[in-house]
C-alpha cells in the first residue's frame, strides 16, 4: 500500500509530526519558551527580520565574504595545487603543508588574523581563505596527478606541450576532481565564515554569525534558531543550485553516470 | 637474419639502427630491445608481432618518440627522432578519446595543432576521415556513447586527420571482439590502399599481422630481438579465414614455437 503513495509524502508527515510535537510541547508549558523557543517563534522571528530587512542584510554580507573567500582561495589554490603536481619539491613541501594546514580548523586562524589585520574586514576573509585554499590545492593536486598518462601521450604524440597540454589535456581531465574539491573547500569556507563572525565582532559588517551571537546576547533563542536555519539552507541551496547541477552536467557529459 | 629488414635509405620512411632499450626493474636493468635494426619502407604496412614481453611496445614507443633509446639511432626520413611529433601519430590499445570533447572535436584536436590550416579546412578534413570511417553521423556524439569498436574507428580517423607521415598502431583491436575486429581490418585495409600511408602496427596476433601488413616482423622475447620478417605477397583486401592466409600464418607460429622451445 505504502509503496502507491508519492515518494514525498512519507517525509513530509513525519517533519509535519515533529514540528507539531515540538510545537505542542513548548506550548503545554513544559520548558520555558526563552530557552527553548517554539518552530511558530522561531517562524514569527523569520518573518519579522525578513519584512525589517535586517535577515537579508546579514545574509548578504555573509554571502559576499563567503564568495570574495572562496574565490581568493580557489584562484590561489589551483595554480598552487598544479605547482604541487608539476614540481616534486613543491609537493613534497608545500603539498605536505597543505595537507597539515588542511586537518587544521580555519576558526583557529582567528587570532593571528586579528593581530595582522585589526578588527578589519580582511582579518573575515582571511580566515575564510585558509578555510578555503588548502582543500582545493589538494584536490587540484590529487586530481591532476590522477590524469590518464594515456591522454597525455596521446595529445603530446598529436603535437600538444607545455600550456596547450595544460589547457586542453591535463585541466579538462582532472576537472571533475578539481569541481568536487572546489565543493570542499566551500563547505569548509562555510564553517570557517560561521565561526569568524560569531567569535570575532566586526565593524565592518553584520553577518548571520553576528546576527546568531546578538540573539544568544539578547537571550533570543528563536533568533538563534531561526539563524541557523538560514544557515543551514543557505549552504543547501549553494550545493543544489551551483556545484550538484554543475557536478552532475560535468558526469553525465563524460558517461561517468548518466 | 635481420639483413632481409634493411633497404636503401632513399625509401625508408624510418630506419632503425642497433637500438637499444633498458629499463630500471626491482631486479637491476632489464633490456627490453636488442640491436634492433630495421627499415619501414614510404607507404609500407609493416606488422611486428610476437610475445608479450618482446619489446614490442616498447619499440613503438621509442619511435613515437615517447621513449629514448639507450644505443643505436631512429630517424624518420634523415631526420632522428627524439620527441613525439605530429609526423608520426599513434593509435593506442585503448582509443584515449577524451570524455570532455565530442566526436568532431576530439578528430580536430590534432588538426588544430596545425598552425597552417585554416579552421574551415580541418573541419572539411575531420569531416572527410570521418566519413571514411564510416562515422559521419556520429560527430556530435560524446566517446562514451558509442561502442568500443566505434570508440576505435574515431580514434583511426584522430590519427589520420592531420596526415602524419607515419601512423604507428599499438594493439588498437586487441580490446575488441572478433567481429569488430574483422571490420575493421577490412576498413583499415581500404584507407590503407586509398591513403597509401606508412603504417607500423604492434600485435601479439599473428593472424591479424599476415592479414594486415607487407612485411611481418617476427621478434623473440628476452631481450626483446628481430627474429626473422616475412613478406606477405597476398592481394588486398584479405580475409582472415583465406586459406593462403592461414597457411602464411602457421609458417610464422611454427617459427615463433620453434624459437620459443629452444
Amino acid at each position: 500500500m505504502a509503496s502507491k503513495l508519492p515518494r514525498p509524502v512519507i517525509p513530509t508527515l513525519v517533519a509535519l509530526f515533529i514540528l507539531g510535537g515540538w510545537e505542542w510541547f513548548v506550548r503545554s508549558g513544559r520548558v520555558s519558551e526563552v530557552l527553548f523557543p517554539a518552530p511558530s517563534h522561531v517562524l514569527q522571528w523569520f518573518w519579522d527580520s525578513l519584512l525589517s530587512g535586517e535577515l537579508l542584510a546579514a545574509t548578504w554580507v555573509t554571502m559576499r565574504r563567503l564568495i570574495i573567500g572562496f574565490a581568493i582561495g580557489a584562484a590561489l589554490g589551483v595554480p598552487l595545487g598544479a605547482l604541487c603536481a608539476r614540481v616534486r619539491w613543491v609537493r613534497d613541501t608545500l603539498g605536505v603543508l597543505a595537507l597539515g594546514l588542511q586537518t587544521l580548523p580555519s576558526v583557529c586562524w582567528v587570532p593571528l588574523a586579528l593581530l595582522w589585520f585589526g578588527i578589519r574586514e580582511e582579518a573575515v576573509l582571511f580566515v575564510v581563505v585558509m578555510g578555503t585554499l588548502w582543500a582545493v590545492v589538494l584536490a587540484v593536486q590529487e586530481s591532476v596527478l590522477n590524469v590518464p598518462p594515456l591522454y597525455l601521450r596521446a595529445a603530446q604524440t598529436m603535437g600538444s606541450n607545455g600550456w596547450h597540454l595544460w589547457s586542453r589535456v591535463i585541466f579538462p581531465a582532472a576537472l571533475p576532481g578539481v569541481l568536487s574539491g572546489m565543493k570542499q573547500g566551500w563547505a569548509f569556507a562555510w564553517r570557517s565564515l560561521m565561526a569568524a563572525e560569531i567569535f570575532v565582532v566586526i565593524v565592518t559588517g553584520f553577518g548571520l554569525g553576528s546576527l546568531l551571537n546578538a540573539g544568544r546576547e539578547l537571550l533570543r533563542m528563536d533568533q538563534v534558531m531561526g539563524v541557523m536555519a538560514v544557515v543551514m539552507i543557505v549552504g543547501l541551496l549553494a550545493d543544489l543550485i551551483f556545484f550538484s547541477p554543475i557536478e552532475s552536467w560535468l558526469r553525465r557529459s563524460r558517461g561517468l553516470e548518466r | 637474419m635481420g639483413n632481409r629488414s634493411e633497404t636503401s635509405p632513399a625509401t625508408a620512411a624510418l630506419t632503425l639502427r642497433n637500438v637499444t632499450k633498458r629499463f630500471d626493474g626491482a631486479s637491476g636493468q632489464v633490456t627490453a630491445l636488442e640491436d634492433i635494426t630495421l627499415d619501414v619502407r614510404e607507404g609500407e604496412f609493416l606488422a611486428i608481432v610476437g610475445p608479450s614481453g618482446c619489446g614490442k611496445s616498447t619499440l613503438l614507443s621509442l619511435l613515437a618518440g615517447l621513449e629514448h633509446t639507450n644505443e643505436g639511432a631512429i630517424k624518420l626520413g634523415d631526420q632522428p627522432v627524439e620527441a613525439p611529433g605530429r609526423d608520426r601519430l599513434v593509435m593506442f590499445q585503448q582509443d584515449a578519446l577524451f570524455p570532455w570533447l565530442n566526436v568532431l572535436e576530439n578528430v580536430l584536436f590534432g588538426l588544430r595543432l596545425k598552425p597552417d590550416l585554416t579552421e574551415a579546412e580541418r573541419l572539411e578534413s575531420a569531416r572527410y576521415y570521418l566519413n571514411l570511417v564510416g562515422l559521419g553521423n556520429k560527430e556530435k556524439a560524446r566517446p562514451h556513447e558509442l561502442s568500443g569498436g566505434m570508440r576505435q574507428r574515431v580514434a583511426l580517423a584522430r590519427s589520420l586527420a592531420p596526415n602524419p607521415r607515419v601512423l604507428l598502431m599499438d594493439e588498437p583491436f586487441s580490446a575488441l571482439d572478433a567481429l569488430t575486429r574483422e571490420q575493421l581490418y577490412g576498413d583499415l585495409q581500404e584507407i590503407f590502399t586509398k591513403r597509401k600511408k606508412t603504417i607500423v602496427l604492434v600485435t601479439h596476433n599473428i593472424r591479424e599481422a599476415v592479414c594486415l601488413g607487407d612485411r611481418v616482423v617476427l621478434f623473440s622475447p628476452n631481450p626483446g630481438r628481430v627474429q626473422q620478417v616475412f613478406d606477405v605477397n597476398l592481394p588486398r583486401p584479405r580475409r582472415m579465414n583465406d586459406p593462403a592466409l592461414a597457411n602464411l600464418a602457421s609458417e610464422v607460429t611454427a617459427a615463433l614455437s620453434a624459437r620459443l622451445a629452444q
